[in-house]
């Protein structure tokens, strides 16, 4: 199939298609990672530019290799070392960079819809890294690629997201794109970490893990922000650990073979215990690999643009 | 465009009788199988070097390193495509370094397939030499690049279009020309 | 200067009845209203088709001035006025500095002075809006307010409410209450329901309006004071006031135009111009606010007029200011939505506009009738056009209606006898 999106906003407007091609497309590029030489041509005399007004090492460096590894050149634009925090508007920012000539830009944000506003404002591609509390792809589709490296399939499965999912755009973009290609998505976490009407997304709503882990394949366990505390959100840590905290004991009530995924950086003994987290059913390092190759992927299929078929043999 | 069968230009036999010719010449040339490997280019070069990797097996009793190779992330009009074509794996579960490289491919036109496989080979090592097999050469280079085993060479215009079908891929061995109408 | 308007139909809210008539004008004053009508002096406008309704009087916007000109002033806002039909507007007190002392409602009436439509201006309840001591409402209704507001900034202490309350019944004042519990809805920008989960934005809770509702209706039950509750936007809300008005309680509520027409829906494309407190609700709100004013529950319908400079909304969801740019689109949205569709008659939306603002703000009476002052909107029911915000002469151009094709437009707004707008256009120097 044609890949033809300018921009990568959310999963929630990919069709199944798109995801699994964009899957099938990470495998090469995982292939890549494994050489000596971890560089292909592809997109050379392009150039991705990472602008994050949040702090995220990993989602960046991630981003900047994938771009590196196919070629392009980056660079990369931190609120602290910015304009930004001049208080210049995300229009002028956009406006400069585009004057720049960058072909894909990778904004990471703290308010919802950023993204999409970028988008507006420029003709470069836009892929989002995260906006609030709304979306994080590439996330969701390094979770998406490891689980079905693993487990040889998507749909079927019992996939349980576990924490705050209020406040994850881990977790919204997970449901969209696991729903779509035919999982089945349970939410486990108190009521007061559980947005209204999230059911009406896909998902089957948990209080208790007792429920929600049941026979489940898949855990992809949420960090938890440990300020929701003080704004009242649950009584303590150690309330939260002992409910919501995946230990061995919780464990037992999933699958044998269950998969333990977390997007990082892990509050280490907080919302995952040292033992599952180092133990065998853990992939979280596998993640950070995958997150690689699915970004170069998503670089190369958003690049795909232009006129004509010319290359004969 | 359409196109009309202009005239076939192997069948099923005379494919094979090629292939067995290359598969003697890569011998011949290279002294055996010692550090030898063949490297097909996707799609139909992977089933022509596993015909030749066969062939090379009856004749000397060893067999040699098969690898696959996706060159699309190395061609050269990414740019000016519509889109990006679908990306499959590249398989080469060997080192190429200081190995005789026979790449192999159905059909030799521009040069542009080879450059981007030459390309690609040189990322995953440093082979000792790489040489190029193919089933047709049809003319018409705009690389300086040549072939070191040919199938059979087949005088073309660039108006028309060579079809190289295989039993792995089409369900029938035979090549043909075709002219666009 | 006389006025004859030809051919229009008079709507006439008292008698519930709709003629055919020609108006005529003098000296600022309905002089005659009869068929067939011959002034041969007059200036002659044909109104074939056209209703004339009293004029209609917004009894909620935000002028801005002083303090936020490049928002709005007291000209363009009531210019903006003028151009959307209106013939009177109220001034929200939320300016900088707020409208907690004479000083202040002094300064907008003398800019008012040179304004198309007259400005009535709402003072301040506290000092400051601060929700802690009474502003010196005693001097604020010598210097000519029609009601006292903190608007934005609810009065969240309810024993300074009840204060508020109680005092102003010796002036027989009107309260207008922004209802909305502060601690409920910190933080939010959208709707509290489906869609702020899909979107991550945090939501505001139907409860933290509908709280002080109930609370409200309560104090003003308890001290007897005169309550209106601006832009109810949910069902709960409705629920309340319909409750309280069979029981009694001196109480009157007010929607805008945006909450009948939009609901949270309107949020999904990250349009800052769809960011407005309180914010757009469901389809089930929307339907129990039509209910509200087909019933009476629901006495008005009010703009919530927020202009906000296009760098300001050109941002961030998060980051933008609450509020849309409202005197300019209200009447026709209001005739396409409400009129066009059967919901409200014309003379049901003369009510909602004219007559229950007048009555309420203790205007003088709203009615096409004899000896009445002139003021009077005329709707054209045909004229279907587009909404086109670079037209607006209001300083904000934040509209999420830009672009919607409606039908029935307000084409002339007659202020004291004297036109002030005619066909979308404004007419000759200002006021005197």
């Amino acid at each position: 199939m044609d890949f033809k999106r300018k921009d990568i906003l959310g999963l929630q407007d990919l069709s199944a298609e798109e995801i699994e091609l964009i899957l099938d497309t990470a495998e090469p590029m995982k292939e890549i990672l494994g050489r000596e030489l971890k560089k292909v041509p592809t997109l050379r005399g392009h150039s991705v530019v990472t602008l994050f007004y949040e702090p995220s090492t990993r989602t960046r460096t991630s981003f900047e290799l994938a771009a590196k590894y196919l070629g392009a050149d980056t660079a990369s634009i931190a609120v602290a070392t910015s304009s930004v925090q001049k208080g210049e508007s995300l229009r002028d920012t956009a406006k400069t960079i585009e004057m720049m000539g960058i072909d894909v830009i990778i904004i990471r944000h703290a308010a919802a819809g950023a993204p999409h506003l970028l988008s507006r404002y420029v003709k470069a591609r836009v892929i989002n890294a995260g906006d609030g509390a709304h979306e994080h792809p590439t996330q969701a589709l390094l979770d998406m690629f490891t689980i079905r490296e693993k487990k040889g399939r998507l749909s079927g499965l019992k996939v349980a997201i576990l924490g705050d999912i209020a406040h994850s755009r881990v977790a919204r973009s997970n449901i969209w794109g696991l729903t779509k290609m035919g999982a089945e998505v349970r939410v486990i976490g108190p009521p007061t970490l559980m947005p209204p009407d999230i059911h009406k997304m896909g998902a089957r709503v948990f209080y208790r893990w007792e429920d929600g882990l049941k026979d489940v394949d898949v855990i992809n366990v949420l960090r938890i922000q440990l300020e929701r505390q003080q704004k009242g959100l649950f009584p303590s840590i150690r309330e939260y650990t002992r409910l919501y905290g995946l230990d061995e004991e919780k464990l037992r009530c999933a699958k044998p073979d269950v998969l333990v995924l977390h997007p990082g950086p892990v509050n280490r003994g907080i919302e995952i215990s040292p033992e599952v987290q180092d133990g065998p059913h853990a992939v979280i390092n596998e993640q950070v690999k995958n997150g690689v190759a699915v970004r170069m992927a998503l670089l190369y299929l958003l690049m795909g643009r232009g006129e004509e078929d010319v290359l004969t043999a | 465009m359409s196109h009309h069968e202009k005239n076939q230009i192997l069948d099923a036999d005379g494919i094979r009788r090629a292939l067995t010719r290359i598969a003697h010449e890569i011998l011949e040339r290279n002294a055996g199988t010692q550090d030898l490997v063949l490297i097909g280019i996707r799609r139909r070069g992977v089933p022509l070097a596993q015909r030749i990797a066969a062939k090379i097996k009856e004749i000397e009793g060893t067999s040699v390193p098969l690898g696959i190779l996706d060159i699309n992330l190395y061609r050269d009009d990414l740019s000016r495509l519509g889109y990006h074509p679908v990306l499959r794996k590249t398989e080469v579960p060997f080192s190429v370094t200081d190995k005789k490289v026979v790449l192999v491919d159905d059909v030799l036109y521009t040069g542009r397939t080879v450059r981007a496989a030459l390309d690609a080979i040189m990322d995953l090592g440093r082979p000792k030499l790489i040489q190029l097999a193919v089933l047709i050469d049809r003319g018409h280079r705009e690389l300086p690049i040549r072939a070191d085993f040919v199938g059979k060479n087949v005088p073309t215009s660039r108006r028309e279009t060579i079809s190289v079908l295989l039993q792995e891929v089409d369900g029938i061995d035979k090549v043909v020309i075709e002219e666009a109408e | 200067m006389c006025l004859l308007l030809k051919g229009g139909l008079v709507v006439d809210p008292d008698r519930n009845s709709i003629k055919k008539a020609d108006v005529l004008l003098e000296e600022g004053r309905i002089a005659a209203i009869q068929p067939g009508l011959k002034a041969p002096d007059a200036q002659t406008i044909p109104v074939e088709g056209c209703y004339i309704c009293p004029g209609f009087i917004d009894m909620h916007c935000h002028l801005r001035e002083p303090g936020e000109e490049m928002k709005e002033t007291i000209l363009t806002g009531t210019r903006a006025a003028a151009r959307g039909g209106f013939t009177a507007v109220v001034a929200m007190g939320n300016t900088k500095p707020p409208a907690d002392s004479r000083a202040v409602i002094e300064l907008v009436k003398g800019q008012a002075e040179a304004a198309p439509v007259p400005v009535y201006p709402v003072g301040c309840a506290t000092k400051e809006r601060k929700g802690l001591e009474l502003a010196e409402i005693g001097d604020l209704v010598e210097a000519g307010i029609v009601a006292l507001s903190d608007d934005g900034n609810p009065v969240m202490n309810s024993e300074v409410l009840r204060r508020v309350m109680e005092y102003s019944t010796m002036f027989n004042l009107l309260i207008i209450s922004h209802c909305e519990d502060t601690h409920l809805s910190a933080g939010g920008i959208m709707h509290e329901g489906y869609i702020s989960t899909l979107l991550g934005l945090r939501g505001i809770p139907r409860a933290a309006e509908e709280i002080h509702v109930a609370r409200d209706i309560i104090l003003a039950e308890m001290t007897g004071a005169r309550l209106h509750i601006a832009h109810v936007s949910s069902a709960g809300s409705v629920r309340l006031i319909r409750e309280a008005k069979q029981r009694g309680v001196r109480v009157t509520a007010e929607v805008t135009p945006h909450h009948l027409c939009l609901t949270d829906e309107a949020v999904m494309t990250f349009d800052t111009n769809t960011k407005v407190n309180p914010p757009l609700r469901t389809p089930e709100d929307v339907e129990a606010l039509c209910a509200g004013l087909r019933d009476g529950t629901i006495d008005v319908i009010a703009t919530d007029h927020a202009p906000h400079t296009l760098e300001e909304k050109d941002v961030e969801y998060n980051y933008a200011p609450f509020g849309i740019s409202g005197l300019e689109t209200a009447v026709s949205l209001m005739w396409d939505r409400l009129v066009a569709k059967g919901i409200l008659t014309p003379v049901q939306l003369a009510q909602k506009m004219a007559c229950n603002p007048a009555k309420i703000l203790g205007l003088p009476e709203r009615s096409v009738k004899v000896g009445n002052a002139a003021n009077l909107t005329v709707i054209n029911p045909q004229l279907k056009q587009p909404v086109r915000v670079e037209s607006f002469v209001s300083k904000g151009k934040n509209s999420p209606f830009n672009g919607w094709e409606l039908l029935g437009w307000p084409v002339l707004t007659i202020v004291a006898g004297k036109i002030v707008m005619s066909e979308g256009k404004l007419t000759g120097s200002e006021r005197s």
